[in-house]
C-alpha cells in the first residue's frame, strides 16, 4: 500500500468527528442553514433543484420550438395565450428567440451548473473524505452568483422586443447591431450579462474544486485512487479556468461593440437594416474565434463529470473493478488537451483560411480516439460481471449506448468535406443532442437515482424509476435519431418554415412524428419529478451504502451531517474493488482496512 | 424468474437500438428521405465520403452496440451463478483498441484532404461569373454587363433568380451587406457563409441542367426562413439570352443603380 501523502494527512487530523450542527436561533439560523448556507452540501442541493426547475423551462422551450416545426404557423395549444400573438400563433422572430433561449438556458443555466454545481459540490468532499470545500464562502457566492444569470436570463424574456434571439452561439453583426433584429436591444445585452454571472459562478466553483481536490484528500487517497467522478470534476475544473477568462472577455467586447460604439466585429461600411452602426475596422470571425475558444471545451466541460459518474455507476452494478482505470485517467485528459485546439472545427464554413480548417479537421479526428478508449473500457467493465438492472444502472448503460452514437455521428462532420453538405442542417443538431441529451442528461439521471439515498437518505421508487427510463429512452430516440435523416436531406436548423423550400417540402410529416415523441418525451418527466417528491419524504429508507459500493461518501451517514463524516476516513485502495477473490463480501471499500480480521471489525461497527 | 425477464426485457431494449438505428438509415432513401439529388462535379465525392463513413460508423456502431446487447444479455446477475471477473484491464487491449482507431482516423483525415482542396482551396484562374451579396432576407446579384467586368456602371442586378452555365467552373463572389448568411445549395454540395467585410470564392460545376433552391443556412434575423432563392443551370447558349433578356430588361425599366447603392455593395 502507498503511504498517504502528508498533505492529506495534515489535513486529517482537523477532519471533525462528529456531525456539528451551528446553534439553532431563528430566522438567522434558518438563512444560515438552508439559504446562505456554507456547507457545500446545502449548495450542491441549491443547484441541483435551481436547475431542475430551469430543465422543465429549457424544456418547454423546446416543445414550443418542435411545435412550429411541426405545424408551422399553427396556434400553439395552451401556451399559445400566453405569449400573445395574434391568435395564438407564433412570429417568426419569436420562434428564432424560443430556440436561442432553448439553447442558452439548457447550456448555461442547466447542464454546466448541474454538473459541476450541484455533483461537484455535493460529491467532491464527500469522495475525497474531507469535510467541505476549501474556500467555503466562495462556494456559496458560486451559487447566489447563478442568481443575477437566473434573473437577467428570465427577465429578458419581458423586455420590449423580447429575449436575445441571435442564437445561442450570438454571431456578430447580428447580435451587435440593435437594428438587425426585433429583440437586438434589451434582450441581447441581459442575455451577455447573465452569461458574464454564469461565467463568474463557474470560476469561483472551478478554483474551489481544484483546490479542494489537490489539497484536502484523506490520508491515503492518492490522486490515482480518486474515483473517475472526481477526476471527470477536476479535469473541468481545469478546462473552465482556462477557457472561461476569453469567453468573459469576448463577451465584454460585444457588450462594448452593443453599447459603446466600439468595432470589435464590425467591419467598416456595415449597412444593417438601412442602419449604418458604430466605428467599424473589426472582424466578425474574430468572435467566433472567441466564442469557441471557450465554447469548445464548454463541450467537454458538459460531458467529462457525466462520463466519470457513469463509470463509477457501473462498476457498482457490475461488481466489477473498472475496466482500465489509467487508460480513462488519461483518455480524459487527452480530451481535455485536444479540446483545446479543435474549436476551428465549429468554423470550416465560416470563411475562415481552408487551409487552416485542415490543422482543425485533423485535431478534431484525433479527439474521436480517446473517446473511442472510453467506449471500450465501459464495455470491458460490464463484460464478465454480475450486472443488476437498478434505474441508475440502466440510465449508465444508456448514456454508453447513445455516447457511442453521439461519438460516431461526430465524424461525419468533422469530415470537412461532408461537412460542407451537412454544416448547419439536423445532422448537428442529432449529433449534439445525443451528446448532450441522450448522453450528459442520461449520466444525470443514473446520478441522481445513485446519490438520491446519500442525498435524502431515502431511496427513489426502483419501478417508477424504471418506467421513467422506458418512456424517455424510447421517446428520446423518436425525436433525435430521426435528426440524422433530416441531415441527411440537409434540413437547415433554425429555419421557422422550410417547407416552401423544394429540397424539404416533403419532410413534415417525419418532423411532426418528431414532435409527438418530444411532446412524449416531456410528459414522462411528469414520473420522474413526482418519484423525486415522493421518495424524499416517503421513499425506504437507504442505509449508509445502499448500493453496496466502495468509495467514501457511502462510509458517511446518509444524508451526511456537518462535517460529513462521523470519523476519520482513511484510504486503504483504489474506489473499484469488486469481487475480489477471497474476500467474503464482494466488495471492499476504500476505507475497509488491510487485514481481514480488521476488515470483519469494521463491518460489524457499521 | 421475475429478475431474469427484467433483464431479457432491458437486454432487448438495448439491442433494438442498433437494430432500428440500421433499419431507418436503411428505410429513409426508399421515402425520398435521403441525400438531394447532386448536380455538381465534385458532389460525388463528397457524396462517397459520406457512404464510406456511414459505412465505417455503422460497423462500429453495429459492434459495439451488439457487444453492449451480449455483455447485458450474458452478464446478468439473475441467470449468471460466476462471481464477477475480477481483472483491471488489459494492457494488449488498450493498445489494441487505441492503434487500431488511431489508424484508421488519420487515415479517414489524410483522404479526405484532396476533396475539401478541390471545393474551397483549388480555385480556378477566372474572372467571377456572378457576384452573389447577401442581405436580410435576399439574394442580391450582380452579373458582370457588357464589358465583362465587375463594380461597373453596366452591371446587371438582380434579386434571389441566379442563373448559371452548366459544364463549366463558374465563380461567385460572396458578399455580404449586413450579418452573416450561409449560400448554401444543397443539390451542388456547396455551402459558404458569406461575411460582412470579406469577399469570399466560391466554384463548382454543374454538369445537369434545372432549376434548384438556393437555401440561407446561417442564422440571419427574424426572416431567415424565408430567405430563400433559386438557381437555374443551363446550356451555354440559353444562360447568355436570357442574361441579353435580363439586361435589356434592365435598360427598359430602370435606371442605372446609383451610387449609394453599388457603394453598399462594394
Amino acid at each position: 500500500m502507498t503511504p498517504p501523502t502528508a498533505a492529506a494527512v495534515d489535513h486529517g487530523t482537523v477532519t471533525v468527528s462528529a456531525p456539528a450542527h451551528a446553534p439553532k436561533g431563528g430566522i438567522g439560523h434558518f438563512l444560515s442553514t438552508y439559504v446562505f448556507s456554507k456547507d457545500h452540501k446545502v449548495i450542491g442541493l441549491q443547484f441541483l433543484f435551481s436547475t431542475l426547475v430551469w430543465f422543465l423551462i429549457g424544456g418547454l422551450l423546446a416543445l414550443a420550438v418542435r411545435w412550429q416545426i411541426a405545424w408551422p404557423w399553427s396556434d400553439v395549444p395552451v401556451l399559445g395565450k400566453l405569449f400573445a400573438q395574434e391568435g395564438g400563433q407564433m412570429a417568426p422572430e419569436f420562434y428564432t428567440m424560443l430556440f436561442t433561449m432553448h439553447a442558452s438556458v439548457m447550456i448555461f443555466l442547466v447542464i454546466i451548473p448541474i454538473l459541476a454545481g450541484a455533483f461537484g459540490n455535493y460529491l467532491i468532499p464527500l469522495m475525497i473524505g474531507a469535510d467541505d470545500m476549501a474556500f467555503p464562502t466562495l462556494n456559496m457566492l458560486s451559487y447566489w452568483f447563478m442568481w443575477p444569470a437566473f434573473i437577467l436570463f428570465g427577465a429578458s424574456f419581458f423586455v420590449e422586443g423580447g429575449a436575445a434571439s441571435g442564437g445561442w452561439t450570438s454571431y456578430p453583426p447580428l447580435s451587435t447591431n440593435v437594428a438587425s433584429s426585433p429583440s437586438g436591444g434589451w434582450g441581447q445585452t441581459l442575455w451577455l450579462l447573465g452569461l458574464t454571472m454564469v461565467g463568474v459562478s463557474s470560476m469561483l466553483g472551478s478554483v474551489n474544486y481544484m483546490t479542494t481536490i489537490i489539497l484536502m484528500r484523506a490520508p491515503g487517497m492518492t490522486m490515482f485512487r480518486l474515483p473517475m467522478t472526481i477526476w471527470g470534476m477536476f479535469i473541468t475544473a481545469v478546462l473552465q479556468a482556462f477557457a472561461l477568462p476569453v469567453l468573459t472577455a469576448a463577451g465584454f467586447m460585444q457588450l462594448a461593440d452593443r453599447m459603446l460604439g466600439t468595432g470589435f466585429f464590425s467591419p467598416e461600411g456595415l449597412v444593417v437594416n438601412n442602419a449604418v452602426p458604430g466605428a467599424g475596422g473589426g472582424q466578425p470571425l474574430l468572435w467566433q474565434h472567441l466564442f469557441w475558444f471557450y465554447s469548445h471545451p464548454a463541450v467537454y466541460i458538459m460531458i467529462l463529470p457525466a462520463m466519470g459518474m457513469v463509470s463509477d455507476i457501473l462498476t457498482t452494478f457490475a461488481r466489477k473493478p473498472l475496466f482500465g482505470y489509467r487508460p480513462m485517467v488519461y483518455s480524459v485528459a487527452g480530451i481535455a488537451g485536444l479540446g483545446f485546439i479543435v474549436w476551428g472545427h465549429h468554423m470550416f464554413m465560416s470563411g475562415m483560411n481552408p487551409a487552416l480548417g485542415i490543422t482543425f479537421m485533423v485535431s478534431t479526428m484525433m479527439i474521436a480516439l480517446p473517446s473511442a478508449v472510453k467506449t471500450f473500457n465501459w464495455l470491458g467493465t460490464i463484460w464478465g460481471g454480475r450486472i443488476q438492472f437498478t434505474t441508475s444502472m440502466l440510465f449508465a448503460l444508456a448514456f454508453v449506448s447513445m455516447f457511442i452514437i453521439g461519438g460516431l455521428s461526430g465524424i461525419f462532420m468533422a469530415a470537412t468535406p461532408v461537412d460542407i453538405f451537412i454544416h448547419d442542417t439536423y445532422f448537428i443538431v442529432a449529433h449534439f443532442h445525443y451528446v448532450l441529451f441522450a448522453g450528459t442528461a442520461m449520466g444525470v439521471w443514473a446520478a441522481i437515482y445513485f446519490w438520491f439515498p446519500k442525498m435524502f437518505g431515502r431511496t427513489m421508487n426502483e419501478f417508477w424509476g424504471k418506467v421513467h427510463f422506458f418512456l424517455t429512452f424510447i421517446f428520446m430516440n423518436g425525436t433525435f435519431f430521426t435528426m440524422h435523416i433530416l441531415g441527411a436531406v440537409g434540413f437547415p436548423r433554425r429555419l421557422a418554415d422550410a417547407y416552401h423550400y423544394e429540397t424539404f417540402h416533403h419532410l413534415q410529416p417525419l418532423n411532426a412524428f418528431m414532435t409527438w415523441c418530444a411532446i412524449g418525451m416531456v410528459a414522462s418527466q411528469i414520473i420522474f419529478a413526482a418519484n423525486f417528491f415522493w421518495s424524499m419524504f416517503y421513499g425506504p429508507v437507504a442505509g449508509r451504502n445502499p448500493w453496496n459500493a466502495n468509495t467514501l461518501e457511502w462510509t458517511a451517514p446518509s444524508p451526511p451531517g456537518h462535517g460529513n463524516f462521523d470519523f476519520q476516513p482513511v484510504v486503504y485502495r483504489g474506489p473499484y474493488e469488486y469481487s475480489v477473490p477471497g474476500c467474503e463480501k464482494d466488495h471492499l471499500m476504500q476505507t475497509d482496512p488491510p487485514n481481514a480480521a480488521a476488515a470483519a471489525a469494521a463491518l460489524a461497527s457499521h | 424468474m421475475r429478475n431474469r425477464l427484467s433483464g431479457i426485457f432491458w437486454g432487448l431494449l438495448f439491442l433494438a437500438v442498433p437494430v432500428l438505428g440500421v433499419a431507418t438509415f436503411a428505410i429513409a432513401p426508399a421515402f425520398d428521405h435521403w441525400l438531394p439529388k447532386d448536380v455538381s462535379t465534385h458532389g460525388a465525392q463528397i457524396d462517397a465520403l459520406f457512404y464510406f463513413i456511414l459505412a465505417l460508423t455503422g460497423v462500429v456502431f453495429v459492434a459495439t452496440e451488439v457487444a453492449l446487447f451480449w455483455f447485458i444479455w450474458k452478464y446478468d446477475a439473475a441467470t449468471t451463478d460466476r462471481p464477477a471477473t475480477y481483472i483491471h484491464g488489459s494492457h494488449t487491449l488498450e493498445v489494441v483498441w487505441t492503434i487500431i482507431p488511431a489508424a484508421t482516423l488519420l487515415f479517414l483525415a489524410i483522404y479526405q484532404m484532396n476533396a475539401w482542396a478541390d471545393v474551397k482551396m483549388r480555385r480556378p484562374d477566372m474572372s467571377p461569373t456572378v457576384e452573389v451579396v447577401a442581405r436580410q432576407f435576399e439574394w442580391r446579384l450582380r452579373y458582370p454587363g457588357r464589358d465583362g467586368e465587375l463594380g461597373t456602371q453596366d452591371d446587371l442586378h438582380l434579386t434571389n433568380d441566379l442563373h448559371l452555365p452548366i459544364d463549366e467552373d463558374v465563380l461567385v463572389q460572396l458578399k455580404s451587406m449586413d450579418v452573416l448568411h450561409s449560400f448554401f445549395l444543397p443539390n451542388v454540395r456547396i455551402k459558404q457563409d458569406a461575411v460582412p467585410g470579406m469577399k469570399i470564392p466560391v466554384w463548382f460545376k454543374a454538369r445537369e441542367a434545372g432549376e434548384f433552391d438556393i437555401v440561407c443556412a446561417e442564422l440571419c434575423g427574424w426572416g431567415h426562413y424565408k430567405m430563400k432563392g433559386r438557381v437555374t443551370f443551363e446550356p451555354r447558349a440559353r444562360f447568355e439570352a436570357w442574361l441579353e433578356r435580363k439586361y435589356a430588361e434592365q435598360q427598359a425599366t430602370q435606371p442605372p443603380p446609383d451610387a449609394g447603392d453599388s457603394l453598399a455593395a462594394n
